[in-house]
């Protein structure tokens, strides 16, 4: 354990020490907030949200914050890598495992509390939240999407030489994940194909959710919702600490 | 007993050979040296005592402990300074030292007033809580030993310890790594391509050239081997001079190399005025003549046919030959 949250640590360190890249990551979600949010909030009208487009999207960016933060917090193992740090860690007397939860335990704290940062700016664009329980059940499903997809950057970095891949696992990977999982629009309505696409997408039920937690209401059954995510959860783990148990440097 | 004992060590990448049946023996308290020109298999061969890399063959073992079937103890036993760094630049010095105490499992107590006394003893507790971003090289390098003598290792591993450095800090470090040695014992294993720093840090050292060691021995004898002094000759009639030098009976030893020649004898200065006067009888034109102690230099050069420096030399345009082929 005491590994484990000493790898924690410096990532916590790390992340709250670098304000620059904090602030800037909270730019695209915000942008999209405002722009999708209040642009098309008279023009969408769901039925049955009484918060309006702005309110139904505010999980869905939520979770791409926590997504996006994940992910380049499981990736930063590569950097690891290429700056040499790596090493000093692989060649203690501690196995990978811990190595690879700490990381990932990490990288999920970072990832919250980007998306807490995104659900405070959210109350001031008028998100009213509708009780404490549901505060917890938001923030339970921000760590799930949290650790999954912080495994599942280690287990893409684990098998990486270098950052030239980046871009290609962001494009056609994560936005593809995010853009499919319902974060911008209700699934109830979409055509067959692609709603069964999004129900494969494990980050729909993580934004399923949030939102029952923050909005009261959600298109799935939030416990189904849960079963599936902490699923896939444990599947990602468990293939991130398999690949990253092989890594070579 | 034996701090390190290396048995028929092999390491290949694919078909290329980089440790090639390496043995070798470390006694506990040595200071000993890997001495060899850039992509000898110095760094590879100090991966496989780390643990950090598996070997192809071959057995070796540190600190009593197998480095195949028992990583763990091994990896307790060892400090190890990396060839590239190996700080978390975003880090503090001190709290890339509480770091390593922590993966350690060194008990909180302890671990303060040990960083505090190693940060001293590298002269970097006044700096301690700056951010290793802006330290400087040779800061680095001190911060790099300190750390890895935190968990008290019995045996330190030292790849290329002063690469980079300027001569100050270089010597600085030596005097560090001296004083390692001997006022705690622990035994050094260090990896180098300069010549002076193998001969004033090692006790023995082992000359390696394409994954192969040549020559094992401390400098002195290393030095002994080729002949008292030697007279470095550079002439462009070198096989005539060969021939007529050859045959003298002070004469020890005569190479024939790229642009020169070298002699090993006894007494150099007594008999060079011979030497140069049976050149000029048979007419042959001398461009420079220099005698000089031997260095391991020319131990290496008597071994090989090559010199370190050569050996850089084509390593660096090989470099540079790759980066041209990329660029187009
Ligand atoms: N991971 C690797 N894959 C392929 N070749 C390697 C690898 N690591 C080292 N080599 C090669 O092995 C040789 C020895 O390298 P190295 O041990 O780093 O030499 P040194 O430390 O003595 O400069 C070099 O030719 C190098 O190119
Ligand atoms: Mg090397």
């Amino acid at each position: 354990m005491d590994i484990v949250y000493t790898i924690w640590l410096r990532n916590v360190k790390r992340y709250l020490r670098s304000k620059s890249r904090l602030v800037g990551s909270l730019g695209m979600p915000l942008f999209l907030l405002l722009v999708l949010g209040f642009g098309l909030n008279s023009v969408v009208v769901l039925p049955g949200m009484d918060q309006g487009y702005i309110g139904f999207i505010m999980p869905g960016i939520i979770s791409m914050s926590v997504l996006f933060t994940s992910v380049f917090a499981g990736i930063q193992i590569i950097w690891d890598k290429q700056f040499g740090f790596l090493k000093e860690t692989l060649v203690a007397p501690v196995s990978r495992l811990e190595i690879m939860l700490g990381q990932t335990v990490g990288g999920a704290t970072t990832a919250v509390i980007q998306g807490l940062i995104i659900l405070v700016l959210s109350l001031f664009l008028g998100l009213e939240l509708s009780n404490a329980s549901g505060f917890i059940i938001a923030v339970l499903f921000m760590l799930l999407i949290g650790l999954s997809f912080t495994a599942f950057g280690i287990a893409i970095a684990s098998r990486m030489e270098d950052m030239h891949g980046f871009q290609l696992i962001m494009n056609f990977v994560i936005f593809p994940i995010f853009g499919l999982s319902g974060a911008l629009f209700p699934i109830d309505g979409l055509p067959e194909w692609i709603r069964s696409l999004t129900l494969l997408d494990p980050l729909t039920y993580g934004v399923e959710g949030i939102r029952y937690g923050l909005l009261g209401s959600s298109q799935i059954d939030p416990s189904i919702s849960f079963m599936i995510l902490s699923g896939f959860t444990m599947i990602m783990v468990v293939v991130g600490s398999y690949l990253f148990r092989n890594i070579s440097i | 007993m034996y701090a390190i004992t290396v048995k028929d060590l092999v390491k290949k990448f694919g078909d290329f050979t980089a440790v090639d049946n390496l043995s070798f023996n470390i006694k506990r308290g040595e200071v000993f040296g890997l001495l060899g020109p850039n992509g000898a298999g110095k760094t590879t061969t100090i991966s496989m005592l780390s643990t950090m890399l598996k070997p192809t063959s071959g057995k070796a073992s540190v600190n009593g402990f197998d480095i195949r079937t028992n990583q763990d103890e091994v990896r307790k036993s060892i400090g190890i300074v990396f060839q590239d760094q190996s700080l978390d630049e975003e880090l503090t010095a001190y709290e890339n030292m509480d770091f390593h105490g922590r993966l350690y499992r060194i008990p909180k107590s302890i671990r303060q007033k040990k960083i505090m006394e190693l940060m001293k003893l590298v002269e970097l507790d006044d700096k301690k809580d700056n951010l290793v971003k802006i330290y400087s090289g040779g800061m680095r390098r001190r911060l790099e030993i300190a750390r890895g003598l935190l968990h008290e290792p019995e045996v330190l591993f030292l790849d290329e310890p002063t690469l980079g450095l300027d001569p100050q800090t270089r010597n600085h470090l030596w005097d560090y790594i001296e004083a390692l040695n001997k006022e705690k014992g622990i035994t050094i294993i260090l990896t180098t391509h300069y010549m002076d720093e193998a001969d004033k840090l090692c006790h023995r050292i082992g000359i390696v050239d394409r994954g192969k060691i040549i020559a094992m021995d401390t400098a002195e004898n290393l030095k002994n081997d080729i002949g008292g002094d030697v007279i470095t000759i550079v002439s462009s009639e070198r096989e005539e001079l060969y021939s007529a030098i050859r045959s003298l009976s002070e004469i020890k030893s005569v190479e024939i190399h790229d642009s020169s020649i070298t002699i090993g004898l006894q007494n150099a200065e007594k008999h060079v005025a011979q030497i140069v006067n049976t050149a000029s009888e048979k007419a042959i034109t001398i461009e420079s003549l220099f005698i000089h102690k031997p260095t391991l230099e020319d131990v290496f050069l008597h071994f090989t046919g090559r010199t370190i420096r050569e050996e850089e030399a084509s390593a660096k345009d090989k470099m540079r030959m790759m980066r041209k082929v990329r660029r187009r």
